[in-house]
């Protein structure tokens, strides 16, 4: 872990952040970047000049709220839609992908919320679905089991059984069947979509657990979720997305969970939202205060101003 | 189970001690056909019991016969069930099959055989526009499929109608080429006195294809992943349109078969023939263990539930009752099943 600095955040930088060292030898080429993307759907601008990487052995977490542009972002790095505007490296070279399928084959995979999974077949089937190992005509049964077996034992799943319905299973061991299938079939970077958003407090700490392992099995994680509490111990970087645009852009020494979870709550929107609910009086008067003192320990006011170098 | 080859050099307690619980019949409880064997088993003993001629080898025989003719078509709608989808029109699908065979044949006079390729050509096209509406306008099947059960029921009867000027197709018995065919289609034989049809080798035969396709091979892997969950099985590569278009016409290609069968057997066909016969196909394969809700059940299974449905149509004949029960008890043959097959799936997956 990197020793906690006071530092405050150094504001908004659009530029892309410094070639950090990278962790592990591919020469710090990143293996996704994006530079300066955008994303016009019509006259809606989705996203609007973003920058973000992420390299071997890096977690890089995009967070933001909802309809804050965090689908359009994993779309776009997913193959399924192209940046209207801007630039897209794989590994340094530009790409324009037109299916998930080609990103898939450069070895961008994607575990989606909803998961991937058909919850009546067993584990192993699920492992397979769409690659089954073949001997002739017949499917190589007892090679796929083993193989299931190995690779989420290799993730730290110790499965009881990998012919139970995959649907017997937790919410956060069938996303990590889902990621472990990711990485077995050659996946350089994971694109996880808001993987703990529907899980409790002890699976979304196994998610992020295997977060980390991917992470330590050298491959580059994008990890989108709207919990700061959740990206900070994972990620060494951290994209902020509000209305589309990008509202900071750290590597993690540069920032404090609390100034993630401030930046995160919009700082400014909650403090005029307290001020409007104030003004509603009533009950909606009392929630706006206690909303009013919340922004205020979180330290975080205005966002905007970046006089925030008072927060603790 | 030859794994123990491997104990020698294993290291010892492989096994996880969290599994241990699970019986053997549990396990046997957990398979989709389990309800099915219980009550197979429970209608033979009863009708052992309660019909004498019941226990004749040879009446079993027939009772195996009406099984097949069932069996048959219900092997290839339990694989469509599980894929998640149905066919309604697959009863009268049998009969425009058969009646488009002889009519062909008999009207321009040619080989029977030519009758028969013309028939299995219609039969998949019935199932290729089955499929494709389904995928392609996302209305269910069960509607589709629907209209296409009026569709066909209503050309069967004025075609014939119009073609012959009765409610049957010709004979096709003097025809060249007929005689090849019954013995393809028809056939039977006499072992140690007992009558064997081939309709009822070629069901079982079938019976185990399918087995074999849903169970070791990729298709039957997509097979069930297209009936249990179409939208994560497209986004992880599966050919989710092209296995449902695929279980259509196999449910064609099974009808055509069926239909020839028929023909080849009584040399004619009633053109209002097979009307119901599709409920029955569901009946057994859900009685069979078949998920109405797609990605679950076996084909072993849906075999049983015909063999359930061929011992009660025969067994009724047997004990001396009024035929007219029978459709009484197929009712209440369905629902005891389906209660039967929801409490042990609940059963065995409680016990997980």
């Amino acid at each position: 872990m990197s020793t906690p600095q006071n530092t405050p955040p150094a504001g908004k930088h659009h530029a892309p952040p410094d070639p950090s060292p990278a962790r592990d030898g591919n020469g710090g080429v990143p293996l996704v970047k994006l530079i300066n993307a955008g994303k016009r759907y019509g006259a809606v601008i989705a996203l609007h000049d973003i920058n973000m990487e992420v390299g071997a052995g890096e977690v890089t977490c995009v967070l933001g709220d909802n309809g804050a542009g965090k689908s359009t972002l994993i779309k776009i790095i997913a193959g399924l839609h192209q940046p209207s505007s801007g630039t897209y490296e794989v590994e340094g070279a530009p790409v324009s992908f037109s299916s998930p399928r080609e990103a898939l084959e450069r070895g961008i995979a994607t575990v989606y919320q909803d998961l991937a999974v058909v919850a009546l077949m067993p584990v192993w089937r699920n492992f397979f679905l769409g690659n089954e190992v073949r001997k002739g005509f017949r499917m190589d049964i007892a090679a796929m089991k083993k193989m299931c077996k190995d690779e989420l034992l290799a993730m730290g799943i110790d499965l009881r059984d990998v012919d139970q319905p995959i649907g017997t299973l937790s919410g956060g061991e069938r996303q990590c069947v889902a990621i472990s299938r990711a990485v077995h079939f050659g996946a350089k970077v994971l694109i996880l979509d808001e993987p703990t958003a529907a899980l409790g407090v002890k699976q979304s700490g196994v998610v992020l657990k295997y977060i980390i392992q991917a992470r330590e099995r050298g491959l580059g994680v994008i990890f989108i979720t709207h919990n700061p509490h959740h990206a900070y111990p994972v990620g060494d970087r951290f994209l902020l997305l509000n209305r589309g645009a990008s509202i900071g852009n750290y590597d993690k020494n540069q920032v404090t969970r609390d100034e993630l979870t401030g930046l995160m709550a919009g700082g400014a929107e909650l403090e005029q939202l307290s001020h409007e609910l104030e003004s509603a009086g009533g009950a909606a008067a009392e929630i706006g205060r206690e909303l009013e003192e919340d922004v205020t320990e979180l330290g975080i006011s205005q966002p905007t101003t970046t006089t925030e170098s008072d927060a603790r | 189970m030859t794994q123990t080859a491997e104990a020698p050099v294993a290291p010892p307690p492989r096994a996880d001690e969290r599994v241990g619980r699970k019986s053997p019949l549990a396990r046997i409880l957990a398979r989709p056909e389990a309800g099915a064997i219980a009550g197979a088993i429970i209608i033979y003993i009863f009708f052992f019991i309660i019909a004498p001629p019941f226990r004749n080898a040879s009446s079993f025989s027939s009772v195996l016969y009406v099984t097949s003719t069932y069996g048959l078509m219900a092997t290839p709608i339990a694989l469509l069930m599980i894929g998640g989808e149905f066919d309604l029109s697959a009863g009268v699908a049998v009969t425009s099959s058969a009646l488009c065979a002889s009519l062909f044949s008999y009207e321009f006079t040619t080989n029977a055989w030519v009758g028969v390729l013309v028939a299995l050509a219609l039969s998949l096209l019935i199932g290729f526009i089955n499929g494709w509406l389904v995928i392609r306008t996302g209305i269910p099947s069960f509607l589709i499929t629907l209209g296409m059960f009026f569709m066909l029921q209503g050309l069967n009867i004025a075609l014939t109608q119009t073609i012959t000027n009765q409610v049957s197709s010709p004979d096709i018995s003097t025809l060249q080429g007929f005689n090849s065919a019954r013995e393809v289609f028809s056939a039977s034989w006499t072992i140690g006195g007992v009558n064997i049809r081939t309709s009822v080798v070629y069901w079982i035969v079938f019976v185990i294809i399918a087995t074999y396709i849903l169970l070791r091979t990729r298709i039957g892997n997509w097979i069930f992943s297209a009936g249990g969950n179409p939208v994560s099985a497209r986004a992880v590569g599966v050919p989710v349109a092209k296995v449902k278009i695929g279980l259509f016409m196999a449910v064609g290609f099974m009808a055509w078969f069926t239909g020839m069968h028929t023909l080849f057997l009584f040399n004619t066909i009633q053109s209002g023939q097979g009307i119901g016969n599709e409920f029955v196909y569901i009946i057994a394969a859900v009685v069979g263990g078949c998920l109405l809700t797609g990605g679950y059940g076996s084909a072993v299974g849906a075999a049983i539930g015909a063999l359930i449905f061929g011992m009660v149509n025969q067994g009724i004949v047997y004990a001396g009752w009024n035929p007219d029960w029978f459709q009484f008890f197929v009712g209440a043959l369905l629902l005891g099943a389906i209660l039967l097959n929801t409490y042990i799936r609940r059963r065995a997956e409680a016990s997980i």
